[in-house]
């Protein structure tokens, strides 16, 4: 009882981690109908400044996770102004290119930067300690991350459908050229959707490396394809679907795990992914779109 | 008319033989420096390289430039194709004909593995190409890079399910029989430029430039567009495949963790650069950045970062790439210094009158 207690938080956590990223997956697409490929290694950004920020400086846990958050929010906002915004009339193609070496020129700048060695924190671990739950021990960090990512999708799901500027986004997503004419600041929104996604990615990252302590220079590839797994499965732009999604990942690889198929838990990720594509296209909660001539 | 008739054109049979002439010197002239030593080695290692690099690069432009898709997976193709020509050639006598130097009784061997690896590859590329071209745009991207990340896992770890050593895991396949020398690999470019530029011009080929242009318009005239999406798809996993052969056969050693996404990538920047839709430009971009990345050999990580700010770069300043669509062609070359001549000729002719 107590393992299968200790497994479905393993799953949770796990899951809560990729949900928040995938909700900026989801976000970007919903908005600008880009695969930004580069937001996995945002995470990684915000896991190394993390590190850096716990070992090197010394800073405190609160105050690190607070720096993380922030330079990942400008780092997205920057990749957003820098690459992405000369390209908006640019065929699709060009972007996603664009996106692709984006996410390369991060992970081995990284690499090139702080090295291509794995940068572990396991003796100054961001959140110590462990709780006893239903005879289960469940590490603090567990618990934190799930309420993190609980919290955070309360908040977004308030900004999205209770602000002005969630109204804004959601009405460029609908129909970029009506919003303009409405008098929506086309460039405004597309940043805030960068900043707001950069953001809960840079959550992510603290949340991850308060989790399993490791920040390495291609962490953030595999981790953002997955993500970009649990957006697709849920249904690409939806909100409550990237969390969907990113649950249901969470716990599909933590089921691989337990059943001792560990090398293939990438493998069966992506198999999930060609099946839901093949089934359902546009997801568990997407919408259908109709191609226009 | 007037202008019609003055120009001279040259004959399609002529066509043919300056361009098998070229081939033919192309050929000839590194491999008699080989011989004669003035190519070390090394550099002929580099120059297979190069080959292994345009086959990638022009194959993956038939699904690129010309189909207008993205498929991120083309590595898992070369994978496959990599896979399959080693444990086929390791199960052939080829080791032991190569060692004692039996190039005619080789050659059918390498010609079947060559042939089997291309078709496997081609065959995964109908099995993943079927479903995944029903689906638009991005969606494509994203199928094809889950297909290349599965085939790595599959790799990786087929010999535990199957219970006995097929791929070897991560250790690697070890020992396949070298095939893959200069002329080899030359022939191999050679054909599949030979092929896919036939193909391009006929009127498949030109059904193939009508669904990048405008998949909808293309239907409405009549173009079976899943039909020849299939088509251009398998086409460049088959050569994708035999790229991979060739590599297995170069390099003599395998290990799944070589086709990882990064390597789908460096040939998309290949033809991204070189320009999608130009074969000579996937050419020029292949071999430029192949000798690059050996001459930076040295300096490691600052090459893959250089590699990404390039992509970049050329997507904002000139997303169409180096030769955007421009192909080269010697018979119009020729044909249009020729008519500057004749023109010229013809002129003073006029005045001597």
């Amino acid at each position: 009882m107590s393992d299968i207690f200790s497994q479905i938080v393993n799953a949770l956590q796990l899951g809560s981690i990729y949900a928040l990223v995938a909700l900026g997956y989801s976000m970007v697409y919903g908005i600008i109908l880009l695969l930004n490929f580069a937001h996995g290694d945002i995470i990684m950004v915000g896991a190394y400044v993390t590190f850096f920020a716990v070992v090197n400086f010394h800073l405190h846990p609160l105050l690190s996770m607070l720096l993380a958050v922030l330079v990942s929010m400008l780092l997205g906002v920057i990749i957003e102004k820098v690459a992405y915004t000369p390209l908006r009339s640019a065929p699709r193609l060009s972007l996603l290119i664009t996106a692709i070496g984006v996410s390369f020129l991060l992970e081995n700048g990284a690499q090139l930067v702080f090295g291509a060695d794995t940068k572990s924190m396991t003796r100054t671990p961001l959140i110590p300690g462990s709780v006893t739950l239903f005879g289960a021990n469940v590490t603090l960090a567990a618990v934190y991350t799930i309420v993190m990512a609980i919290l955070s999708m309360a908040a977004l799901t308030f900004l999205v459908q209770r602000t002005k500027l969630g109204k804004a986004m959601r009405a460029v997503s609908e129909d970029m050229q009506a919003a303009q004419l409405m008098g929506i600041s086309l460039n405004r929104t597309i940043s805030f959707t960068f900043a707001v996604g950069s953001a809960l990615a840079g959550i992510g990252a603290v949340l991850h490396i308060g989790s399993y302590y490791q920040a390495s220079p291609m962490m953030g590839s595999m981790l953002g394809l997955k993500a970009f797994v649990a957006a697709v499965l849920g249904g690409i732009g939806s909100i409550p679907g990237a969390m969907l999604g990113g649950f249901a990942i969470g716990v599909i690889e933590t089921l691989v795990i337990v059943a001792g198929l560990s090398t293939w838990k990438d493998g069966v990720v992506f198999a999930i992914l060609i099946v839901v594509l093949l089934v359902k296209p546009t997801g568990i909660l997407g919408h259908p779109v109709t191609e226009k001539v | 008319m007037k202008e019609q008739t003055g120009r001279i054109r040259l004959s399609m049979p002529l066509r043919y033989t300056i361009n098998l002439a070229l081939t033919a010197a192309l050929w000839a002239v590194p491999y008699a420096l080989i011989r004669a030593g003035a190519i070390t080695s090394y550099w002929e290692g580099v120059m297979v390289t190069v080959g292994i690099n345009v086959i990638l690069a022009v194959s993956l432009n038939v699904a690129t430039g010309y189909l207008g898709q993205l498929p991120l997976g083309h590595a898992g193709f070369m994978a496959v194709g990599a896979y399959t020509g080693g444990i086929f050639m390791k199960a052939t006598p080829l080791a032991a004909l190569l060692r004692a130097k039996n190039t005619a009784a080789a050659l059918p061997y390498v010609v079947a593995a060559l042939l089997l690896s291309g078709i496997v590859a081609g065959i995964f590329g109908l099995i993943i190409g079927i479903p995944a071209l029903r689906l638009r745009g991005d969606y494509l991207a994203i199928i094809t890079l889950g297909f290349g990340e599965i085939i790595r896992v599959v790799l990786t770890n087929v010999d535990s399910l199957l219970g006995f050593k097929f791929t070897y895991g991560a250790a690697g396949l070890k020992q396949v029989p070298k095939i893959s020398g200069f002329t080899t690999v030359y022939v191999c470019v050679a054909l599949t430029c030979l092929v896919i530029h036939m193909v391009m011009k006929s009127r498949h080929g030109r059904a193939i430039l009508s669904i990048r242009e405008n998949e909808i318009a293309a239907e409405s005239v009549g173009i079976n567009t899943t039909y020849y999406k299939v088509t251009a798809f398998v086409l460049s996993a088959f050569f994708a495949g035999v790229a991979g052969c060739l590599y297995g056969g170069y390099l003599g050693s395998l290990f799944p963790a070589t086709f990882k996404f990064m390597k789908s990538i460096e040939i998309l920047v290949m033809v991204v650069l070189g320009g999608m839709g130009s074969m000579l430009g996937s050419v020029l971009a292949a071999t430029v950045l192949t000798v690059t990345n050996e001459l930076l050999r040295s300096v490691g990580d600052l090459r893959m970062v250089f590699y990404a700010l390039l992509l970049i770069v050329m997507m904002i300043f000139r997303p169409k790439g180096l030769m955007g669509t421009y192909d080269f062609s010697m018979s119009r070359l020729l044909e249009k210094g020729l008519n500057r001549l004749a023109r010229r000729g013809g002129k003073e002719a006029a005045g001597n009158e």
